[in-house]
């Protein structure tokens, strides 16, 4: 039997070329996420592969390529520190991928570049899983599945192979629906992740240092969607309403702020009053346990804790793009009977920082005695007096930070301006705290949605007054009110960077990117956060009764087994198709089969035709002129020249005549069978 | 015989549906065509497994749809690889008679009434290595598989494996054929053989001497067989390029010759004396001489054409078989 297989045939150039191209769609999807160097190090390995491949030169040595391997894997090892994370896989199977393209000798070979690429492909998903990421993807695909194709044959045209691997990318759409639909999904992780699984994405963190949200309000990357219901259906509440409270920031330590010690539980601190607003949150995965509502919830989310500084802390971390209703009070009075130990931390400040700030404060105390409020004036009156801009680039700032922010550069963003707040409050001996998250957003007028962006991301205060409990205060609405009523870009003076969408005279772009926000709203939803409870919520109503994965396997093989047959229909259907000319020329031989005058496989038309003559009794004459004639279109229609409409009308004679020999049938004797 | 090649002989019997050899032509219907992965495909399927488990662990939904995309793939594989069998039609074609020793070349017509190419089928007989082929659309062709054929007689055409991994190479679908048909093998030409008996002035009764023997009759093309002697050479200087002729005499042969069994010693064996006659019914016929042939039983009368060649050939090849 065929043990002959032990050596693979060797690729041909024709073959190279296309697993060469194939390895280039793959790979440039991943190039902004690896090492620069290691992008440089792929790109001359490709290059080097690219002239060996037009000059027709031999390939390297298998040493050099080991050495070059080695030294790769350990310039990733010391870059990522760790060579068993994702972004550390990525890189080395990018790596074993590039150097894999210049030891491509066999076609065993090309097939394993084959099945790297495919993985390839999945890992861009890591990093972005957007509709363009799709798109790039499927392009790969297509490219290496026709490599693929010509890895098994290789004597055909270019445009034929990509026919063909796009025809069979095609028949497979039905079966990835099917099974994208019905497959039992899992909830990950099923195992630890590695540490780094989460790099690289952006959003609010646990700490806050001056930069840090400036910088996030460089990024367009959408946070959450919201869908208001109610009186604000399709629209939104007033901007100024709209403050999704995010970590809260209660520590102090003379430069940055950090979360304070939290207790959490399942009961609301607080009692719901005025009105309310109804809404649902589509968060995007941010890998923290924050779960964004607008000041104050009421409901907690079956995911969510509430935390006793009134934000929503998710039970894991937010992995997967996550959907809950919320409803909230926005006029709700929080904290009148604050516990003493969250006073306290309100409280806290390093001890020697920032003397100028703590020196003013204490003027203040001095002056005004124990009126909180006037104190909190103060310093609001202090922001709009001193002549303070509001930029998304502040100056450096040192030692003492506060101080120097307040009295030297007085420019800053929210979080200057917040994190100043609260330490002349605290300084002065009132609570305060820094709160961040996101503040306004934007109706996509295509959809109806709220549009919370890392551009919105904020910071604002909290002071604690007696009798009153916590209130908001947002200093940066006292320096560039239009910040809060508006949105970030007409906030910012002119001249000052800011995201491309935000200058003014690019409309058009601005309506193309709510077209697409919806679009991919549309797709976050139904594609990326296609998870276990939207398959038991889909299933169920389409009418599945309780679909646990028997079910669903069940009719994922059904329904699976159903489109093979389709298609196994569709391969053998081809077998009936003849030319029309033909398919009448055999009912002819048909027809007069029952008289023993079936055509002969060998028999041309004119023989079969000068038989039927030579058979038939001469008073039959006017059936074998028939014959005669038939057979002499049919050569015509088989192997003559005729334009179209002719061929037509010929073909339409000859259907006429043989349903006349139909009619004449009867005139056959049926002696004539045994001739 | 050992029991995995009783049983790959049964399977082949039953694939083959009980009856080699077939009426021509042969169809692979959908039932004898079978299909299976390939080593490559089995790797796929790995591949495919450990993409799964990773886009289930960091919840990638687009690496959920590329998985079940490529599974899909796979699955139309199947199809594809089995359309490029499926309704196959194949039919005995030429096949040119050998001598044994050498390698029997059978003629196999491929028929594809199908609107599409089907590339890349293998056929292959037992033990030998296969060879590959591409059917255009709505055609045929002839492939040629060859085959030793060791010993005179009716060779018959094996069972042949007709295989395919068309187009991805993760599938494979193979089918059976044992069409109808035979080469006719001659017996081997004895290297070491007694001159051709009956020389000029020789008379044992076997040999006859013909009339009009040197008489120039015409030239014909020259045939690697033919004498080096009868080669028109003067013709060939005569011309630049055109091929070699041959001069032929009337009569076609100088002497006529009669090969008889009865001849050959009775110490040598039947095969060997088959082969001395072989071997002088091929020096006679490439001295374009004329002769006839004597068997027990049979008795083919003198001449020297083709035909005549061919004719005793068989008779030689099938002397004593059924």
């Amino acid at each position: 039997m065929p043990k002959s297989k032990i050596t693979s045939p060797s690729l041909v150039a024709k073959q190279s070329l296309w697993l060469f191209g194939s390895a280039l769609l793959v790979l440039a999807p991943l190039m902004p996420h690896l090492p620069q160097w290691l992008v440089a190090l792929t790109t001359l390995t490709l290059l080097w592969r690219g002239i060996l491949l037009w000059r027709h030169l031999p390939l390297p040595s298998r040493w050099l390529l080991v050495f070059t391997g080695i030294a790769g894997a350990a310039g990733i090892g010391l870059h990522f520190h760790n060579l068993f994370g994702r972004d550390p896989g990525v890189a080395l199977l990018v790596l074993l991928f590039s150097l894999k393209l210049l030891e491509m000798r066999t076609r065993r070979d090309g097939f394993a570049v084959v099945l790297l690429g495919f993985f390839l492909s999945l890992t861009q998903f890591f990093y972005a899983q957007s509709i363009v990421n799709a798109a790039l993807t499927m392009a790969g695909v297509t490219f290496t599945t026709a490599a693929l194709v010509v890895l098994n044959h290789w004597r055909q045209a270019p445009a034929r192979t990509l026919r063909l691997a796009g025809l069979m990318l095609l028949q497979a759409i039905p079966f990835m629906l099917l099974l994208f639909v019905l497959f039992p999904r899992v909830q990950g992780p099923l195992w630890g992740l590695p540490i780094d699984a989460y790099g690289g994405l952006t959003g609010l963190s646990d700490s806050m240092t001056p930069g840090s949200i400036s910088q996030l309000s460089q990024s367009e990357a959408i946070a959450f969607r919201v869908k208001f219901a109610g009186k604000y259906e399709n629209k939104a509440p007033p901007q100024t309403t709209l403050y999704w409270r995010g970590p809260v920031l209660s520590q102090f330590d003379g430069r940055s702020w950090r979360i304070g010690r939290v207790f959490v539980s399942s009961r609301l601190p607080y009692q719901a009053s005025g009105e309310a607003i109804d809404y649902v949150v589509t968060l995007e995965p941010h890998f923290k346990p924050w779960l964004f509502a607008l000041e104050f919830p009421v409901s907690i989310p079956a995911e969510g804790l509430m935390a006793s500084d009134y934000e929503i802390l998710a039970k894991t971390p937010v992995r997967a793009r996550l959907r809950y209703e919320m409803r909230s009070y926005p006029g709700i009075v929080t904290g009148a009977d604050e516990s003493p130990a969250i006073l306290r931390e309100a409280l806290q400040l390093p001890p020697l920082s920032n003397p100028r700030a703590r020196a003013l404060a204490v003027r203040w105390r001095a002056d005004f005695g124990v009126d909180d409020g006037a104190i909190v004036r103060s310093m609001i009156e202090f922001y709009r007096r001193q002549s303070f801009v509001y930029t998304l680039s502040p100056p450096l700032l040192g030692e003492h930070s506060v101080d120097e922010f307040l009295f030297d550069t007085r420019r800053g963003f929210c979080e200057h301006y917040s994190a100043g707040f609260v330490f002349m409050m605290r300084a002065a001996g009132i609570p305060a705290r820094v709160v961040t998250g996101y503040q306004g957003g934007e109706v996509n007028p295509v959809d109806g949605t709220l549009v919370v962006r890392q551009s919105d991301a904020h910071a604002w205060a909290e002071v604690w007054l007696k009798g009153r409990g916590w209130m908001r205060v947002d200093p940066t609405a006292v320096i560039a009110p239009t910040r809060i009523e508006l949105n970030l870009a007409q906030a910012l003076p002119a001249g000052e960077a800011r995201p491309l969408m935000a200058l003014p005279g690019f409309v058009w772009l601005l309506q193309m990117r709510y077209r697409w926000d919806a679009l991919a709203n549309v797709w976050n939803q139904w594609v990326l956060g296609y998870n276990p409870q939207r398959q038991r919520d889909l299933l169920a109503s389409l009418g599945m009764r309780s679909p646990d994965w028997q079910q669903m396997t069940v009719v994922l093989t059904v329904i699976s087994g159903a489109l093979l047959l389709g298609f196994t229909a569709w391969a053998l259907y081809q077998r009936q198709r003849l030319v029309p000319a033909q398919a009448a020329w055999n009912r002819l031989s048909r027809m007069l089969a029952r008289h023993g005058l079936a055509r002969k496989p060998w028999e041309g038309p004119f023989d079969y035709a000068g038989r039927i003559a030579a058979t038939l009794p001469p008073e039959k004459a006017a059936l074998a002129i028939e014959a005669a004639r038939i057979a002499e279109i049919y050569a015509d229609l088989r192997y003559g020249e005729n334009t179209p409409a002719l061929a037509a009308e010929l073909l339409q004679e000859m259907k006429m005549r043989i349903s006349r020999i139909r009619r004449l049938e009867p005139l056959l004797p049926a002696g004539v069978s045994r001739v | 015989m050992s029991l995995t090649a009783t049983l790959q002989e049964r399977f082949f019997r039953w694939a083959l549906r009980g009856h080699a050899p077939e009426p021509s032509p042969v169809i692979l219907t959908q039932r004898r065509v079978y299909v299976l992965p390939t080593r490559q495909g089995l790797a796929y399927a790995v591949s495919l497994l450990v993409m799964l488990v990773g886009a289930i662990n960091y919840n990638l939904s687009l690496g959920y749809a590329l998985v079940f995309l490529l599974t899909g793939l796979g699955l139309t594989a199947i199809l594809h690889t089995f359309r490029n069998l499926v309704q196959l039609r194949i039919a005995p074609g030429r096949c040119e008679p050998v001598f044994a020793g050498e390698l029997a070349s059978f003629g196999i017509v491929l028929t594809n009434r199908r609107d599409e190419t089907r590339p890349a089928i293998r056929l292959r007989l037992p033990g030998q290595t296969s060879i590959e082929i591409e059917v255009p659309e709505q055609s045929s062709l002839e492939a040629r598989l060859t085959l030793p054929a060791p010993h005179r007689g009716w060779l018959a055409l094996p069972r042949i494996t007709l295989e395919t991994n068309y187009p991805l190479g993760l599938i494979r679908a193979w089918s059976y054929a044992a069409p109808d048909q035979h080469c006719l093998v001659y017996p081997a030409p004895a290297e070491t053989a007694p001159p051709v008996p009956a020389m000029p002035g020789e008379d044992g009764g076997a040999a006859r001497v013909a009339a009009g023997m040197e008489d120039f009759a015409g030239l014909r093309r020259h045939q690697p067989a033919d004498p080096p002697r009868h080669v028109a050479w003067k013709a060939a200087a005569r011309q630049n390029a055109g091929p070699l002729l041959t001069k032929l005499f009337t009569g076609a042969a100088a002497h006529t010759l009669w090969f008889d069994w009865d001849m050959l010693p009775t110490s040598q064996d039947v095969e060997a004396r088959l082969s001395v006659l072989t071997r002088w019914i091929c020096d006679a016929h490439g001295a374009g001489l004329a002769w006839g042939l004597s068997l027990p039983g049979s008795e083919l009368v003198p001449a020297g054409d083709d035909d005549h060649f061919h004719a005793c050939l068989k008779l030689l090849a099938l002397y004593a078989q059924e």
